[in-house]
């Protein structure tokens, strides 16, 4: 029988059998294997076949979907989730410049510490953008950033920012002081600074702040554990505070100024308060020692330049060179203190968030063990 | 042609020999053993040795401390209670809803029968931000319950909801139901025959959904914890203390958690097969 | 011939058999009321809250795009080797007898008993750059971890157990005679399988298929890590769903949401096309 005519009747006798779903599953493999009747008996080593064959088609076909271009006019950034879309209007515009015309992008986004831990693991990036100092230091230690990273005009920073209360509408509670945090009744929510490493600038501008009153750091430290008495949420990222917090949870968020807004500007019902005393958030970038390091370096440049840094400030963070247009917008806390006036980031990290000896997971510890049901 | 003897909805396998090893397919039963050996170890016994390889880089002693930590063993209690609250409500709430699905007719029956897969479908993430919308104090039920043991409980019923209930339903579907007849017809009352006839039937497929729904609940993070608050001690489930651990750049610690997880979930699952092979090796 | 009449939904009976069926179904329906059918209206009523145009856009989004086709690429792939291989397995363990059964069993249990978070770390420490066969695979210039490859392993873990869990209760319930009937009769093992053993276990292949592929298409956790996260490259719908969530785009971000719904649902409704919905079974 002529092969078409085979393929034909076959077809036919499966359509008439379709209302039985027993002769159905019979006639699949007839109908992917058109054979006559008799070779039947060989249809096992067909399938096997087969099943090699789509587990290997399978597997090329995945191999085939994940190749990274890495012609020389493409840059791999590599940041933490806050700035994308400042980056969505940052990118087009450098592509506008000479320096930067016909330079492709690719863009990750993503938790500073876990980006940072990517990178260490082998992401691609040519430049990255962190929450804070100690992810870019990691992927020193790693070999992939030069020691000489932050040895520019801006110290390895390009954006700024303050930690900032955010509250309900109209501040219903009239919270403008870290005081007011530890008054009766008020229920604050800050992300986790042990799984979120930006919640650190929380607690460290908390810190801070009492060392600024005159206090001792003993005193300090009481304020916190009192603080921590008043923290009703912990979530695993900013981001997911804020939702808890527009959520209806708690009078008072803490969080950084250009979240507080960037969620002004999408028309949610807050506001947010700069309290006098407050730590001056400080966002670094660096370029990879390996791969595309004079595209890399051109959009750094950018990104400090007037043009770039008005472009963030557009977009609620604080220039990090003077003189930008806009930058007067941003009222200066009296009080404003930097991480290095309380010792630095390493020295911080090491007493303040070791999960075992640091002073706050032993406040969080202690408050487990007296409140604990 | 008739059946050789009569029907009944237990049938224990009678021959011990198996369908594999039969004459002519040997080579192929031999390759296709070969492949699903390939495919196992690459997708999963690999990357779990990696772990536990790493889980116990600092030995034995290193393993246990980080195991016993108080906030770890804190985690790890609520994660334990709380999964298992969940699992025993699953059990019965996912037979109920796999029996009304089959045997039942009414309308929208289609519908709601395509919705029950749908929890598992959506991203965790989602999942969390219409919990929290739900039960939350802006939510239009005008309760909260959100950064309670009960928030957590509440996500994982949702995500967990379809186990059971797809696990009840081929077997319900396949069920011969002459044996229900003839009980019936003996004069068993209606609870009497689900009892004693359809539900020996049905238990290792409500055991097999059990096991599904324990293990996706202990390590369930995306839908948790955004509803629960995280409190350490408190609200703070499992996995978002490995999690935690993790962004600490604590690799051992994150890996021990979760390794100790992962043997308490297999004992669990192991005890439930047991269970769930005695029970219908049960002669009535 | 065949056993279709006591297959058939008890359906009638007297004045309290028809309240007792009512109670079930209120209680059943209720349930799914409160936990399935609230959220997922809250989802719609999120997505469709400021009209149709902005629901367009948000589609129609180049990297959204992406996403959409990534995750089919995903499913395409994870299912059918997940379906095939857990079908071999389910038959390994309810009819094979070898040693090591036990062993398999775990093994399968196994990526269900890790925190997704964790799936994704131990897939790196094999796979990375600095894991176990991270110099081989440099060396052979093949990108697995932050790449496709790597986002199928985390995808294919995740969703490994289904089709096996759902398929041995119901060939546990099945027993042997038709095979054994069929064997005596000269069919060989694959006839067997195709003819007999297959259109019975169906149902449990259906859904595990269903379920499968609801994992596979709703899995953030695991995939997050693997992926490196690149716009446009290496994000798969629930990445871009938490991309969107990051940028306060609730529309992007639901809208995503309700794709992966409609996408689990189209699967239920190809598995159920597929399998006609007769009741009957073969006679012996």
């Amino acid at each position: 029988m002529p092969k078409s005519r085979h393929w034909h009747a076959q077809i036919t006798g499966l359509a008439r059998n379709c209302t039985n779903p027993d002769l159905v599953y019979a006639n699949l493999p007839i109908l992917m294997f058109p054979m006559s009747p008799m070779q039947k008996v060989t249809m096992p080593k067909r399938t096997i076949a087969a099943a090699i064959s789509l587990l290997a088609l399978s597997l090329g076909l995945a191999a085939c979907g994940g190749s990274s271009s890495s012609s020389s006019k493409s840059v791999a950034l590599v940041a933490y989730s806050t700035p994308q879309s400042a980056y969505a209007e940052l990118i087009p515009a450098f592509n506008a410049t000479p320096e930067g015309k016909g330079v492709k992008f690719t863009q990750s986004f993503g938790p500073s510490g876990e980006q940072s831990r990517s990178v260490a693991n082998g992401l691609n990036a040519n430049v990255v953008n962190f929450s804070l100092e100690p992810d870019v230091t990691k992927l020193v230690k790693a070999g992939l950033v030069p020691a000489s990273w932050n040895q520019n005009a801006t110290h390895g920073f390009v954006t700024n920012s303050v930690v900032v209360f955010i509250v309900r509408g109209h501040n219903p509670k009239h919270i403008t002081s870290w005081k007011d945090l530890i008054k009766p009744g008020v229920q604050v929510v800050t992300p986790n600074p042990f799984t979120s490493g930006s919640a650190r600038w929380n607690i460290m501008a908390a810190y801070g702040a009492q060392l600024k009153e005159g206090k001792t750091p003993a005193q300090a430290q009481e304020y916190l554990t009192q603080l921590f008495h008043h923290v009703v949420s912990q979530d695993s990222s900013a981001r997911n505070a804020l939702q808890t917090f527009l959520a209806g949870r708690g009078d008072v968020l803490l969080d950084y100024e250009d979240e507080a807004i960037s969620d002004e500007q999408t028309g949610s019902p807050i506001e947010h308060v700069i309290p006098v005393n407050t730590l001056l958030i400080q966002n670094p970038i660096a370029v990879l020692s390996k791969g595309n390091t004079a595209e890399g370096q051109k959009f750094v440049n950018y990104l400090l330049s007037p043009a770039g840094q008005a472009l963030w400030v557009k977009k609620g963070y604080r220039p990090v060179i003077s003189g930008v247009p806009g930058a007067s917008a941003f009222p200066t806390p009296k009080g404003l203190f930097t991480i290095d006036t309380l010792g630095g980031w390493t020295n911080v990290t090491k007493q303040f968030f070791d999960p075992e000896t640091g002073s706050v997971a032993k406040i969080e510890q202690s408050l487990g063990v007296s409140t604990a049901k | 042609m008739g059946r050789r003897r009569l029907p009944s909805p237990r049938r224990r396998p009678t021959s011990p020999g198996g369908l594999a090893g039969r004459v002519g397919a040997r080579s192929a039963s031999a390759l296709g053993r070969g492949l699903l050996g390939i495919y196992l170890s690459v997708l999963v016994v690999l990357p779990i040795a990696a772990l536990l390889a790493r889980s116990s880089h600092g030995g034995l002693g290193a393993f246990w401390r980080e195991v016993t930590s108080p906030e770890a063993q804190a985690a790890i209690k609520l994660t334990l209670v709380v999964s298992a609250a969940v699992v025993a409500i699953n059990a019965v709430t996912g037979t109920l809803i796999a029996w009304v699905l089959v045997r039942d007719e009414f309308r929208g029956k289609k519908v709601v029968n395509a919705l029950i897969d749908l929890p598992f479908a959506l991203p965790t993430v989602v999942a969390g931000v219409v919990l929290l919308a739900l039960y939350g104090k802006n939510g239009p039920l005008g309760i909260d319950i959100t950064f309670t043991r009960t928030a957590v409980a509440m996500a994982l019923l949702f995500v967990t909801l379809p186990f059971v209930a797809r696990s009840v339903q081929p077997v319900l579907l396949e069920l011969d139901g002459s044996a229900e007849e003839a009980a019936a017809s003996l004069g068993a009352g209606r609870l009497t025959v689900f009892r004693r006839i359809v539900l020996p039937a049905l238990t290792p497929a409500i055991i097999s959904g059990i096991a599904l729904s324990f293990a996706r609940a202990l390590g369930e993070f995306g839908s948790v914890v955004l509803i629960s608050g995280n409190l350490p001690f408190k609200t703070e489930v499992g996995s978002v203390y490995i999690f935690g651990q993790i962004q600490n750049e604590n690799l051992p610690a994150a890996a021990a958690v979760s390794v100790a997880l992962m043997l308490l979930a297999l004992v669990v699952l192991a005890a439930l097969t047991l269970l769930s092979r005695s029970r219908s090796k049960h002669v009535r | 011939m065949s056993a279709n009449a006591a297959k058939s939904p008890v359906v009638g009976g007297g004045a309290s058999a028809k309240v007792s069926r009512l109670g079930l179904r209120t209680v059943a329906l209720g349930y799914l009321a409160l936990l399935l059918l609230m959220p997922l209206a809250m989802i719609f009523y999120r997505t469709f809250e400021h009209g149709l145009e902005p629901v367009w856009k948000a589609m129609t989004e180049p990297n959204a795009v992406h996403a959409f086709w990534l995750s089919i690429e995903l499913v395409a792939i994870a299912v059918p080797l997940n379906t095939v291989f857990g079908i071999g397995i389910a038959l390994l363990l309810e009819r094979g007898s070898f040693r090591g059964r036990g062993a398999l069993g775990l093994v399968i249990d196994l990526p269900f008993a890790i925190s997704p978070i964790v799936v994704g770390l131990a897939l790196v420490l094999v796979y990375g750059q600095a894991g176990w066969f991270g110099d081989w695979l440099s060396e052979h210039g093949i990108d697995v971890i932050f790449s496709v490859p790597g986002m199928v392993l985390a995808t294919a873990f995740v969703s490994l157990p289904f089709v096996a869990r759902e398929t041995i209760p119901v060939l546990h319930e099945l027993g042997t005679d038709s095979e054994q009937a069929a064997a005596t009769l000269g069919a060989n093992a694959w006839q067997t399988f195709w003819r007999v053993t297959l259109p019975a276990i169906r149902w449990g292949v259906v859904y595990g298929v269903v379920l499968t592929t609801a994992r596979a298409l709703g899995e953030f956790g695991a995939v997050s890590v693997v992926s490196g996260r690149i716009e446009g490259q290496t994000q798969q719908l629930p990445l871009y769903v938490q991309d969107r969530f990051e940028n306060f785009d609730a529309t992007g971000a639901y809208t995503a949401a309700v794709v992966l719904a409609l996408l689990a649902l189209a699967t239920l409704l190809a598995m159920n096309l597929l399998t006609r919905r007769t009741r009957s079974r073969r006679a012996v």
